[in-house]
C-alpha cells in the first residue's frame, strides 16, 4: 500500500443535501442533449441534420480543427431540435430518445490485445474520445500525442460529490477494462488517486498501474492536485485525465462494442427532498427526477457541483463531465448592513465573519456574491486554499494583462478551473478567478495550439 | 430598514441612465451598498461565495483601531490636565470629552475630505466606490499630533488619497501607505507642527490656568534624540500615557487591535512577527556596539534595552496597523517576512541614528513599501527558476 500524500491546502464546504446511497428511480428521461458549451476550444460542426436517425454512438458533431474527433449520440432517436443562439452558435442539439436503445456496434475487443493506434481509433470511432481530456488547456485530449501519463482521480471532494466506491460498486469489471485500455495509450503510467482517508476498494488495485492515496481538503481529489504532488506537468509535456466513470463508459465499449454512456448521478442539495442516486445517461433531460423532488421555492439547478457546475433549467440537461446534480436556494435578497451583521448562517473561511463558531455546521447556503467585485487588495488568501508550488494572484494577473510568457513561467499548464474554484469562493474582491483563468487557458491555446 | 429601502428607491431613478443625475451614480450605488449589501448572485463560476467582502476586512480593521482610538482620547485629555497641573480635580470623562472634542472632528475631517476626493474620482471615472479609504480615514488622524489645525488634516488627506493613491489607479493599486503619506506629506510640509517638544501635547489654558513648572511637551523619542531626561516609566509608554502621535502612545491599546487582526487573519502575522524581530535584531546590535557611538546622546539611544524599543513611539501602531496594509505590502508569503524583517529593523535604525527624524517608523515603513515590489520579484522569479530547473531537469533525463 503507498504511503498517503497529505494534501494541507484547501477547505471541504460543509452543505446539506448530501445524497443518500440508494438508487432511486424515475421515468427515463424522453430527450437528451449534447452541449457544445461543456467542450472548451472546440469548434463545433454539426454531422447530424434535425429529423436524423440515430444510433447511439452515431456521430452528432466534429471538432472543426480536429476532424478526428467525434462526439456520439449518447442514446437512439431522431435529432429533434438544434437550439441555435447569437451568430448562429449552437447551444444544444436535443435527441428525442428511442423507447429501447438501439446500439451502432463497434465490436467488443480486449483492450490488451490491440495495437494503441487499435484502441484508440475504436474509442474515436464511437465519438467517446472526448472523455479524455489534457492538461495543459483542460480540453478534449489531442488523439495525435502520446501523454506522459494518464490519470484517474478515483474520489471527488468537492462538495456533495458522489461516492467513488458506491459509483463503481458491481462495475469492477468495467473499470479495470477501462483502465487497460487506457494503458495502451501511454508511454508512461496510468496513475490511480485514491481516497486516503479510507481503504481503497479493490477495484482500484490493477497490475501495471501506479495507486497514490492522498489525504486532505478539498481540492485534494481534483487530478490536477494529486498530479502536482506526484510528478507536476512541464512545459511541453502532457498528462490526460479521465473521470472516473468516463473510465467505466470507456470499459463497456470494448466489453460490449457499444457506446453505453449510463452514469451515477447524485441528486443532492438542500433543496432536494430525498437526495438520492440515479442512474442516467449522458445529457439526460433532468426534468423527470426534479420534478415533485425539489422545495418550491427560487432554486438555482446546478449540473455539477457548486464549485464548477453550470446553472440550467429545472427542466436543464446533465453536462457532458457532470455526475451530480445540485439544488441550492438562488438567494437574491439585499442585506441590510450585511457587511456589519455578524453571519452566523453564511460561509467562510475567515473569522472576520462569525460563523467560525459552528465550522463543522453543515450549512444551506444560496448564490450571493456577499460583496462586489473589487481590485485585488487582500493578499495571502488564495494560497490558503491552492495548494499548488504556484503563485495564484500574480497568474491571474498575468492572465488579465495577456503576457503569455509570464502566464506560462508562472505555471498556467497545470492548472485548470476546478483546481482555482476555491480561490474564486473565498476571494474578498469576487474576482471571477474560474472565467479569467479560462481566458488565459484559451488564449494560450490560440496562440502556441495543443 | 423598509425605511431606507424606501428612500433608496425613490431616489434611484434620478441616478440611473437617464436619470437627471446620472453622473453621480458611483456616489449613490456607493450609499445604497452601505446600507444594503446588494443580492448579486453568482453568474460564473463558482455558486456558493464566502461571506466575506472588502467592506467587511475593512470595518474589522477599523474595529481594531477602536481600542487606539478612545485612549487617544483620553491620554490627550490626560496630558492637557496634566501640563496645567489639573490633572489630579480634573475626572476621568472630563479628560476624555476634552480629548474627544479635539479628535472628533479631526475623524470628520479627514473622512469628509477623503471620502469626498474619492467620490469626485470616482464620478469622473465611472468606477465603483472602494472601500479602501475607511481604514485610511481612521488612520490619519490616530498618526496625528493633537494640536495639528483641522486644514493642515484637510490638505495632507487631499494629497494622500490624490498623489498617494488615486494617480496609480485608486484602492489596490498604490504603492505607498495612504495614511502615511498624508503623515510624511504635513511632516515634511508642516515641520514645527509636526515635531519638536510643543506639539504633543495641547497647553492653551483658559484665562488663569497657567502651564506647571518644569513641565516639558517632549515625547519619550524626542528626549532621547536630544539627550534630554526621559520622564517616563517603562509601565507608562507600555500603557501609553505618554506624549506623541493621538493613537500610538499605548502599546497596550495597539496589542488589542494586534489580538483582533491576527485572530480574523485580517492582518498578516508574518508581517508582525518578522518585523518584531527585526526591531529586535536591530536594538540588540545596538547595545551591542553601544559604546561606539559617536556622540553621548547617540550612545544613551542605543543603550536603550532592544524591548523597549518596541514599546516608544510608534513603532507598535505602525508594524500593527501600517505595515501590514495587503495593498502597499509585499504580497507573497516569503516576501512578507523579509518586508516585515526590514521594516523593524530599519525603523530602529532610524530613530535612532537620525535624531532628525524620531519617528523611524514612518520612514521605514514608506521606504519598504516602495522596495516591496522588488522583494516580490525575487521571490516570484524563484519560484519560476524552480519551474525551468525543473524542466531542465526532465530533459536531461
Amino acid at each position: 500500500m503507498p504511503e498517503v500524500i497529505k494534501i494541507k491546502k484547501g477547505v471541504d464546504i460543509k452543505l446539506q443535501g448530501e445524497a443518500e446511497k440508494i438508487y432511486a428511480s424515475a421515468d427515463a428521461p424522453s430527450t437528451y442533449a449534447l452541449k457544445p458549451s461543456d467542450f472548451p476550444g472546440v469548434r463545433m460542426k454539426l454531422k447530424a441534420r434535425e429529423g436524423d436517425e440515430v444510433l447511439a454512438g452515431d456521430p452528432i458533431f466534429y471538432d472543426k480543427n480536429r476532424p478526428e474527433i467525434t462526439f456520439g449520440a449518447p442514446v437512439s432517436g431522431e435529432i429533434a431540435e438544434v437550439v441555435r443562439g447569437e451568430k448562429r452558435r449552437i447551444i444544444e442539439v436535443r435527441i428525442l430518445a428511442d423507447q429501447e436503445t438501439r446500439y451502432r456496434d463497434f465490436k467488443a475487443a480486449d483492450p490488451s490485445s490491440l495495437s494503441r493506434d487499435e484502441v484508440k481509433a475504436k474509442i474515436l470511432e464511437a465519438g467517446v474520445w472526448p472523455v479524455v481530456r489534457q492538461r495543459p488547456y483542460n480540453i478534449i485530449a489531442n488523439p495525435n500525442r502520446v501523454p506522459r501519463d494518464i490519470w484517474v482521480s478515483c474520489f471527488d471532494s468537492a462538495p456533495l460529490a458522489p461516492d467513488a466506491d458506491f459509483v463503481v460498486h458491481g462495475q469492477e469489471e468495467e473499470f479495470q477494462l477501462g483502465v487497460k485500455a487506457l494503458m495502451q495509450l501511454t508511454d508512461g503510467k496510468v496513475h490511480l488517486g485514491v481516497d486516503g482517508s479510507t481503504n481503497p476498494s479493490e477495484a482500484f488495485k490493477i497490475d501495471g498501474t501506479q495507486l497514490h492515496r492522498f489525504k486532505g481538503p478539498h481540492p485534494a481529489g481534483n487530478a490536477g492536485v494529486q498530479i502536482h504532488a506526484v510528478a507536476p506537468i512541464n512545459k511541453g509535456e502532457t498528462v490526460w485525465t479521465v473521470g472516473i466513470q468516463e473510465v467505466i463508459i470507456l470499459g463497456r465499449l470494448f466489453k460490449s462494442g457499444q457506446y453505453q454512456a449510463q452514469k451515477s448521478i447524485a441528486l443532492s442539495g438542500a433543496q432536494v427532498n430525498k437526495p438520492r442516486y440515479y442512474k442516467l445517461i449522458s445529457g439526460a433531460n433532468l426534468k423527470s427526477i426534479l420534478e415533485g423532488n425539489v422545495a418550491n421555492d427560487n432554486n438555482r439547478y446546478i449540473s455539477g457541483n457548486v464549485l464548477t457546475g453550470t446553472q440550467i433549467s429545472s427542466e436543464g440537461y446533465l453536462s457532458y463531465y457532470d455526475h451530480q446534480i445540485t439544488v441550492m436556494p438562488e438567494g437574491g435578497e439585499d442585506q441590510f448592513f450585511g457587511w456589519i451583521a455578524p453571519n452566523f448562517n453564511k460561509f467562510s473561511v475567515s473569522r472576520a465573519v462569525f460563523s467560525w463558531f459552528a465550522p463543522n455546521k453543515r450549512r444551506n447556503l444560496d448564490a450571493n456574491l456577499n460583496g462586489e467585485e473589487r481590485a485585488f487588495v487582500v493578499t495571502g488568501e488564495y494560497e490558503k486554499v491552492f495548494p499548488f508550488d504556484i503563485y495564484p494572484v500574480q497568474l491571474l494577473k498575468s492572465i488579465m494583462i495577456k503576457d503569455i510568457e509570464a502566464m506560462e513561467n508562472l505555471g498556467i499548464y497545470e492548472v485548470a478551473e476546478e483546481d482555482m474554484a476555491l480561490c474564486e469562493v473565498i476571494c474578498t474582491s469576487k474576482i471571477p478567478v474560474q472565467e479569467t483563468l479560462r481566458e488565459g487557458l484559451d488564449l494560450m491555446l490560440n496562440e502556441l495550439g495543443d | 430598514m423598509k425605511l431606507f429601502k424606501n428612500i433608496l428607491e425613490s431616489v434611484k431613478p434620478h441616478f440611473v441612465e437617464g436619470g437627471k443625475l446620472e453622473k453621480y451614480y458611483p456616489v449613490y450605488d456607493g450609499f445604497a451598498t452601505f446600507l444594503f449589501t446588494p443580492g448579486h448572485t453568482a453568474h460564473s463560476g463558482a455558486h456558493v461565495r464566502d461571506a466575506i467582502d472588502l467592506k467587511r476586512t475593512m470595518v474589522t480593521v477599523i474595529f481594531a483601531m477602536v481600542p487606539a482610538l478612545l485612549f487617544g482620547m483620553w491620554n490627550a485629555g490626560n496630558l492637557h490636565y496634566s501640563a496645567l497641573g489639573l490633572a489630579e480635580s480634573m475626572t476621568f470623562m472630563d479628560k476624555f470629552l476634552w480629548g474627544a472634542l479635539k479628535i472628533v472632528p479631526m475623524v470628520i475631517v479627514s473622512y469628509g475630505v477623503g471620502l469626498g476626493v474619492e467620490f469626485i474620482f470616482c464620478i469622473i471615472n465611472k468606477h465603483q466606490i472602494q472601500e479602501g479609504f475607511l481604514v485610511s480615514g481612521m488612520l490619519i488622524p490616530l498618526i496625528m499630533p493633537i494640536d495639528i489645525p483641522l486644514w493642515m488634516v484637510a490638505v495632507s488627506v487631499v494629497f494622500a488619497v490624490v498623489i498617494g493613491k488615486e494617480v496609480f489607479g485608486g484602492t489596490g493599486m498604490n504603492i505607498l501607505n495612504p495614511a502615511l503619506t498624508a503623515r510624511a506629506f504635513a511632516f515634511f510640509a508642516y515641520p514645527t507642527y509636526m515635531s519638536g517638544d510643543k506639539v504633543w501635547i495641547n497647553t492653551s489654558g483658559a484665562e488663569g490656568q497657567t502651564i506647571v513648572d518644569g513641565f516639558s511637551g517632549a515625547t519619550v523619542l524626542g528626549s532621547y534624540a536630544t539627550g534630554g531626561e526621559v520622564q517616563y516609566s517603562t509601565m507608562d509608554m507600555f500603557l501609553g500615557f505618554i506624549p506623541g502621535s493621538i493613537g500610538e502612545t499605548s502599546t497596550l491599546a495597539v496589542l488589542i487591535g494586534a489580538a483582533i487582526l491576527l485572530y480574523t487573519g485580517i492582518g498578516s502575522w508574518k508581517i508582525m512577527l518578522s518585523g518584531l524581530i527585526g526591531a529586535l535584531a536591530m536594538g540588540l546590535l545596538f547595545n551591542t556596539f553601544a559604546e561606539y557611538a559617536i556622540s553621548p546622546e547617540q550612545q544613551q539611544f542605543m543603550a536603550v534595552p532592544a524591548w523597549q524599543q518596541l514599546i516608544m513611539g510608534g513603532f507598535a501602531f505602525g508594524l500593527v496597523f501600517m505595515a501590514t496594509d495587503p495593498v502597499s505590502a509585499a504580497q507573497t508569503e516569503r516576501g512578507k517576512w523579509i518586508y516585515g524583517f526590514l521594516v523593524g529593523f530599519f525603523a530602529i535604525m532610524i530613530r535612532v541614528f537620525n535624531p532628525a527624524y524620531p519617528e523611524g517608523i514612518m520612514l521605514a515603513i514608506l521606504f519598504m513599501n516602495v522596495m516591496a515590489p522588488l522583494i516580490d520579484h525575487y521571490v516570484i522569479q524563484a519560484n519560476i527558476n524552480k519551474r525551468k530547473k525543473r524542466l531542465a531537469t526532465v530533459k536531461a533525463s
